[in-house]
């Protein structure tokens, strides 16, 4: 089941500086541990305890997956992952 | 050092003024390495807060697929302080995740929203590093050598 997945500037440096790597998963959380295994260190960027961090937005097929069951959201063959650190400050 | 145009410069300063005291944000794209400052693009901020800025995370997908679509970059990340000085809070340093965009800091804390100067600084937040850099307005940019 692969997925394509959309990797921001910031966690470029665990892809070799590629924009996009492809995945596997049946769930976004499933992916996110396939991922480390090809990218290691990406997960603890991603992942804090058994939730996605606050401050990193994740959309699959442009849906902000905190709408949709977060690390349970279900993935499908030709999913478009996107992985965008959030705006944000005070 | 930053380049930017008069026209971008005043659209920012009034966009931290006219959402005072509330924190204003947004980006400037360009063409992908150019450095230069074209597209500005106001943010609502999600958290419509005094003292915390977010961009909404539709409008944020919305805005990079866009600026993948047109191979650009953000340029400029910029959001007001409405009660302090226009330096990167503790939050702001720890959130940065451009390392390659200039972070525009705006304090509206004097004339709040109304007319008189504001502090408009900028800076390159890396890896926790704040850099201060110069700002040059100029009438017009450079036209980008990729267009």
């Amino acid at each position: 089941m692969a997925v394509e997945v959309r990797i921001p500037t910031i966690l470029r440096t665990y892809t070799g500086g590629e924009k996009a790597v492809n995945g596997d998963g049946a769930t976004l959380a499933a992916l996110i541990d396939d991922l480390e295994e090809r990218h290691s260190g990406i997960k603890g960027r991603l992942v804090e305890g058994s939730d996605l961090r606050r401050f990193v937005n994740v959309y699959v097929n442009d849906e902000d997956v905190r709408f949709t069951g977060g690390l349970d959201t279900a993935l499908g063959d030709g999913d478009q992952v996107v992985i965008l650190p959030a705006v944000a400050g005070g | 050092m930053l380049r930017i145009d008069r026209a971008t410069y005043d659209a920012i300063v009034a966009h931290a003024k006219r959402d005072h005291p509330d924190e204003a944000c947004g980006i400037v794209a360009g063409p992908e390495g150019s450095d230069l400052p074209t597209r500005f693009i106001p943010m609502t901020n999600a958290a419509g807060s005094p003292t915390f800025y977010e961009f909404d995370s539709t409008e944020l997908l919305a805005l990079y697929k866009q600026m993948w679509a047109a191979d650009e970059e953000p340029v400029i990340v910029y959001h007001s302080h409405t009660a302090t000085e226009a330096y990167p809070s503790r939050t702001d340093i720890g959130l940065a995740s451009e390392p390659g965009a200039h972070y525009v800091l705006v304090s509206t804390r004097e004339h709040g929203n109304s007319d008189g100067p504001v502090e408009f600084r900028s800076y390159r937040i890396v890896n926790g590093e704040v850099t201060e850099e110069v700002v040059s307005v100029s009438d017009a940019l450079p036209s980008a050598t990729s267009r």
